[in-house]
């Protein structure tokens, strides 16, 4: 199910801009990892590129691999859509789908790629999917009531039901909790745990203890000043880039010096 | 307020606090009114009472006396609402006025000519061959029929095109591309584009195609869509502008094709907005009457084929009965205000039939 993602040598560019230079980086299949780093350094940018989400903005473009199990993402013919089926994305803002019900937004991802679907297999991905998002007990009574009726926090966990839904090898995150409480925070760091044993999770997050508490690996980005291409400074072990990191830059932001 | 509860009535003085000024009693407003009224209407019974005259005056008195009172009383921030807030109420009584004149007369007018035969027939005459007098009857169904035909078929040919250039503006294009600043600067001049016009366009290409005399409610139907469709792309454009881009990236982010993500996921949550839009435009055409006159002429007998021959519509009728009546001059002008109240419940009835559309298509869990 999981797969191993390869970047190589990654540009992304906005137009003629360059918003990200030179990233490198190996993720490992079955594992959290973390992007880190201040505002605008292009974390949300490269996740993006991960399913080429960004070409969705006119004039965005890469140089460079992407490498998913050997298949490079950016290789000439490559349809974004099949890219897209296997590399699943979390909002930072929930964004259920407003004209369906509970139980349609799940099956969104599904019925709208075409495949049809019983009512009983249809009923089994319902439950096994929100029961994934530790959503099931909180919802079951009412599947078929609008998805926009859930709170923040139900909603966001909605979104992650419906990204697993289509069984993808990797699960992207971009800040899913920054809109959330405490409490709705907890209960997706929880679910991130559960999913790592079946997904390569990627997660962006400002909340530096976020990071600590469910990611194994943490990459840090940096920007040397605006209008510059934000870069990847240091990429290691959770608990080594949280203790003792190679990088001062990195030292600084995690210990709060600045960003 | 705390402070006046604790101190209670009965104190003498109240502890003053910093934060209030002075206040006009509640409904003071009201009084103002009914003072200005009375005053105004007394003044104008010495000089000769004149209820247009009396309004205004009147209006200009509150306005002064609630302004003076309340910066007086008040503080001048409160007096300018208050007479910015009378200035914003007359206005929309002027507003009102026209509309419910309007309405008004061509219910009372049209009323008297409303019943079941003028509904269900259409004018037509006997000849009476005992007292050698022809009667006309007075009727609107081919009007009723013409005018859905016509409409209906104008609609048909609009929406497609105008939904189309629409989806294609906004989500296909860049907005810098040569094609889409095309398009759109062909939409804006298309949208100044005259009835009468439209009307003569219409008359001249079929007459092209078929040759003299070339009348018939089809031609009518292009000559409307015309004028709808850049109705149709304008008021679509700005409903599929209003989706939000997250809902499109959420469906890209689980691998659905662009085609189905607008399909399934744009058009339907924008679709209440599509059909007001849509029933906008509908309303905006089904009144036109030199188009329609020009290119499907008038005719009192029933032709409920829209591709051979004059149709009427009841805009048409309305115009014709009263500028040019029969014999008959009284039941000619009856049947042009019956037409005319004809048309209005029919754009009524449209636009409940939209509103109540838009209803249930609604994204639902919104309140």
């Amino acid at each position: 199910m999981s797969k191993r993602i390869e970047v190589n040598d990654l540009n992304v560019y906005y137009s003629d801009f360059l918003a990200v230079e030179g990233v490198s980086i190996t993720i490992e299949p079955r594992t959290v990892t973390a992007f880190i780093g201040p505002s605008g350094c292009g974390k949300s940018t490269f996740l993006r590129t991960l399913n080429r989400m960004h070409e969705v903005i006119p004039g965005a473009h890469v140089e460079g691999e992407v490498i998913i199990d050997g298949n490079d993402l950016y290789a000439p013919g490559v349809d974004p859509v099949m890219v897209r089926r296997q590399v699943g994305m979390v909002f930072q803002r929930a964004n259920p789908f407003p004209t369906m019900s509970i139980a349609d937004n799940v099956l969104a991802g599904v019925r709208l790629n075409n495949r049809r679907l019983s009512k009983s297999d249809g009923d089994d991905l319902i439950e096994k999917s929100l029961r994934g998002a530790n959503l099931w007990e909180e919802v079951k009574d009412r599947l078929s009531l609008p998805g926009q009726g859930l709170s923040g926090g139900q909603q966001q966990r909605l979104c992650i039901a419906r990204a697993i839904a289509v069984s993808p090898d990797v699960l992207l995150m971009d800040e899913p909790c920054s809109a959330l409480d405490p409490i709705s925070t907890l209960a997706i760091e929880d679910l991130i745990e559960d999913l790592k044993q079946e997904y390569t999770i990627v997660i962006v997050t400002h909340n530096m203890q976020q990071a600590s508490r469910v990611s194994d690996k943490t990459a840090f980005f940096n920007i040397a000043g605006a209008g510059k291409p934000g870069k990847l400074i240091e990429y290691d072990e959770t608990n080594t880039i949280f203790s003792r990191p190679n990088v001062q830059a990195t030292e600084d932001y995690v210990s709060g010096k600045f960003g | 307020m705390t402070a006046s509860v604790l101190t209670g009535p009965r104190k003498p003085r109240p502890q003053a606090n910093g934060l209030t000024t002075g206040k006009l009693p509640r409904f003071f407003e009201l009084y103002a009114l009914v003072a200005s009224l009375l005053v105004v209407a007394g003044v104008f019974a010495l000089m000769g009472f004149n209820v247009v005259g009396w309004l205004v005056v009147t209006a200009i008195v509150y306005l002064l006396a609630i302004g003076v009172f309340s910066a007086i009383v008040e503080n001048r921030r409160k007096a300018t609402d208050r007479v910015i807030r009378g200035l914003v109420i007359v206005a929309f009584l002027l507003a009102f006025i026209p509309l419910i004149s309007t309405l008004g007369t061509v219910v009372i007018r049209g009323a008297s000519s409303m019943n079941l035969s003028f509904i269900t027939q259409s004018t037509h005459t006997a000849f009476d061959p005992a007292t050698l007098k022809v009667t006309v009857t007075q009727g609107a169904l081919q009007s009723i029929v013409g005018t859905l035909e016509i409409t209906g078929i104008a609609t048909l040919m609009s929406v497609p095109i105008g939904l189309l250039t629409s989806i294609y503006l906004v989500e296909y294009a860049q907005p810098t591309q040569w094609m889409a600043r095309t398009v759109t600067i062909l939409v804006d001049v298309m949208t100044g584009i005259p009835s009468i016009v439209a009307g003569l366009f219409a008359f001249s290409l079929f007459t092209l195609i078929v040759g003299p005399k070339a009348f018939s409610g089809f031609s009518a139907s292009v000559a409307l869509s015309v004028l709808m469709i850049p109705i149709v792309v304008r008021s679509s454009e700005e409903m599929l502008k209003l989706v939000s881009s997250e809902l499109r990236e959420a469906s890209y982010a689980l691998g659905v094709t662009k085609f189905r993500t607008i399909t399934r996921i744009v058009l339907p949550t924008a679709i209440a907005g599509l059909i007001t839009g849509i029933m906008l435009a509908i309303a905006r055409v089904i009144g036109e009457t030199a188009p329609i006159f020009i290119a499907a002429s008038f005719t009192n007998n029933f032709n409920a084929n829209p591709f051979n021959g004059p149709q009427s519509s009841l805009a048409v009728q309305a115009y014709a009965n009263y500028k040019f009546p029969g014999t008959d001059i009284p039941a000619s002008v009856d049947s042009a205000w019956g037409a005319a109240l004809l048309l209005v419940l029919l754009v009524v009835i449209l636009n409940l039939i939209a509103r109540i559309v838009a209803r249930v298509f609604a994204p639902k869990g919104l309140r």
